[in-house]
């Protein structure tokens, strides 16, 4: 209510001018954000439903209407279900150690440290190094001949690994790449919940003897559940999303491995969009795609008000 | 748990020995094996850095040898200037500087404009359009990727940065992390002062918001140029070989069935070192402007 009572202090003939620019200048402000974001970003997403619903290729002009069709030929698709396999899979092996890992590098994280910002730092570095460079370097550091962890697995007297052949050893190698990249962001948003943990809690524990694991345990993990909760769904909707890490693991292979045995959804997509050029096809499963997104942050609300009530 | 925990009650004052054992406790420094876990941890995060700088140092027959090398070699000017003369890098990194650039200026003007009209100004339907935003940002805009790149087609876009630039000039994330800021930095009184001054609300925006909006401004600019510098996938899809970015450049030289590490590597190199040296001079504040963002988010 501010604004209307300077305005009553404002000279007649300024008030119109005066009147138009409180009234109307806040939707000049936000008019670059919803018009770019309509354009671009949510446009697309639904006409994404339009052309899907269509044989609509890019290499031909006529686009013809065939309703579901796009729809029950993937749910007839080995290809699809199998992407939708590896997606979960590697989402599962990635998202679970990489979560548990920055819980306990946070809590490392979360002392009067000598040289914080250092620590810090290197925690966040693999975050700043590029999708594609990470891929690329982990792809070296996995080869079966000449990689350097099959080197160090020989040491052990373990066989090499040809990483790409297997379904289970990719998931891992591609998993890597994600726990790699993202550990160290994750800690860094336990690490800014942690210190809104009062302080006493834990003195008090270590004054009863409580070691540090119970600590993180008993005090810091419930204290900090709704964060914890956060980073489970957007690691989750990050993960559907899985993309440069297989592509660029097999050698730029749209397959994901000869078998298909790291495709990805989004892999997936990418291989009949713009390797098939079938946009129609490829339309609908974006949408499938943004359903499963949709059901999996579902499921994860379902369970945070479940956990609330308890 | 929950009785053993609960801090001493007020009124008692704790015994002697049990409040000495108590100030120490909380005195108390880490212990070795905590800088030990940290070096650890730090040695698994540059390692694989560290190893594409050798790898870009050797030529590749020192790669094919068992065991493999994990000093440096003295191949990197040479890998280096093969990187430049086998791939358009040069064009890249140009493209990605301004791709980056850009996206970060106008990133910032729009959210710092966006979030003074919800942190200060009143208008209809405010929060409705507020927690319109804040929805963004769980859309997974990439799944639009097909009609975008028909969109991008049919305004002949394909192959220019424009295409790359355009739809990221805004993200729901800058006008929240604006809002927030600025409905806590902005004191209300001084722009009604300058309201009673008759102010236009421009101006008001440009001489008392944004001087503000700064240390925000500089925070989120740093992450947007952090996240579009590495976007990947989108210009992938729309750049060619020809006139890339840098990500793209990247996909090019790891193609094939047999790739060349020593180059492929000196690439991953050559796209990271930019984004280093930002790091390394700023890494404190992107880390401060992550962990804000997080406790707001």
């Amino acid at each position: 209510m501010t604004q209307l009572a300077t305005e009553e202090r404002v000279g007649p003939r300024r008030g119109l001018l005066h009147r138009l620019d409180v009234k109307g200048s806040p939707y000049l402000y936000i008019a670059p954000f919803f018009i770019l974001f309509l354009g671009f970003g949510v446009f697309p997403l639904i006409f994404t439903a339009w052309v899907s619903l269509h044989e609509w290729s890019l290499l031909s002009e006529e686009h013809t209407w065939i309703g579901f069709g796009n729809y029950t030929k993937l749910f007839d698709d080995p290809a699809f279900w199998n992407a939708l396999w590896n997606t979960v899979s590697i989402w599962v092996i990635s998202t679970v150690p990489q979560l548990v890992l920055a819980l306990v590098l946070a809590h490392i994280l979360n002392q009067r440290l000598r040289g914080q910002t250092f620590w810090r730092m290197s925690a966040l570095i693999p975050n700043i190094t590029s999708v594609a460079a990470v891929a690329i370097i982990f792809s070296q550091l996995f080869g079966r001949d000449y990689g350097l962890f099959n080197w160090v697995l020989g040491l052990f007297g373990i066989d090499k690994i040809d990483w790409t052949a297997n379904t289970w050893s990719s998931h891992v190698a591609v998993a890597t790449m994600i726990i790699w990249r993202w550990t160290g962001y994750n800690a860094l948003i336990y690490l800014a919940a942690m210190q809104a943990v009062p302080k006493e809690l834990y003195d008090s524990a270590s004054l009863d003897g409580a070691t540090s694991f119970q600590q993180l345990r008993k005090i810091t993990v419930p204290a900090i559940r709704p964060t914890i909760i956060f980073t489970v769904i957007i690691s989750s909707i990050g993960g559907m999303q899985v993309l440069a890490e297989p592509l660029l693991f097999g050698g730029n292979g749209l397959t994901g491995g000869s078998d298909r045995q790291f495709q990805t959804l989004a892999l997936y997509l990418y291989e009949v969009a713009f390797g098939r050029f079938d946009f129609g096809y490829a339309s609908a499963s974006s949408w499938v795609m943004f359903l499963i997104i949709v059901i999996v942050a579902a499921i994860n609300f379902g369970i945070i008000s479940r956990l609330r009530r308890s | 748990m929950a009785t053993t925990l609960a801090p001493p009650p007020r009124h008692v004052s704790p015994p002697p020995t049990a409040r000495r054992r108590m100030r120490r406790a909380l005195r108390r420094r880490p212990g070795k094996l905590t800088y030990l876990m940290l070096t650890a941890i730090a040695f698994f995060s540059f390692f694989p850095l560290y190893w594409s700088v050798v790898v870009a140092s050797q030529d590749n027959s020192a790669l094919g040898k068992i065991p493999p090398p994990v000093l440096l070699g003295g191949n990197l000017w040479f890998n280096l200037k093969r990187a430049f003369t086998m791939v358009p890098f040069e064009k890249a990194l140009i493209n990605s500087f301004l791709v980056a650039g850009a996206i970060t200026v106008s990133v910032v003007l729009f959210s710092t404009l966006a979030g003074f009209a919800f942190a200060k100004l009143r208008f209809r339907g405010r929060n409705v359009l507020l927690l319109s935003i804040v929805a963004t940002m769980m859309v997974p805009t990439t799944l639009g990727i097909i009609p975008l790149y028909m969109l991008m087609a049919k305004i002949e876009w394909t192959g220019t940065i424009y295409a790359v630039i355009v739809p990221a000039m805004v993200n729901g994330f800058g006008v929240f992390f604006m809002t927030q800021y600025l409905s806590e930095a902005v004191p209300t009184e001084l722009l009604e002062a300058g309201r009673v001054d008759g102010c236009s609300t421009i101006r008001l925006f440009w001489h008392v918001v944004l001087p503000a909006a700064r240390p925000a401004a500089a925070v989120l600019g740093m992450l947007t140029f952090l996240t579009a510098w590495n976007d990947f996938f989108w210009p992938l899809v729309v750049l060619t070989p020809e006139d890339p970015t840098v990500q793209v450049v990247l996909s090019t030289l790891s193609a094939g069935r047999i790739t060349d590490y020593s180059l492929a590597l000196t690439g991953a190199l050559i796209a990271i070192l930019p984004l280093l040296v930002v790091f390394v001079a700023l890494g404190k504040q992107i880390i401060g402007g992550i962990m804000q963002g997080a406790v707001k988010g």
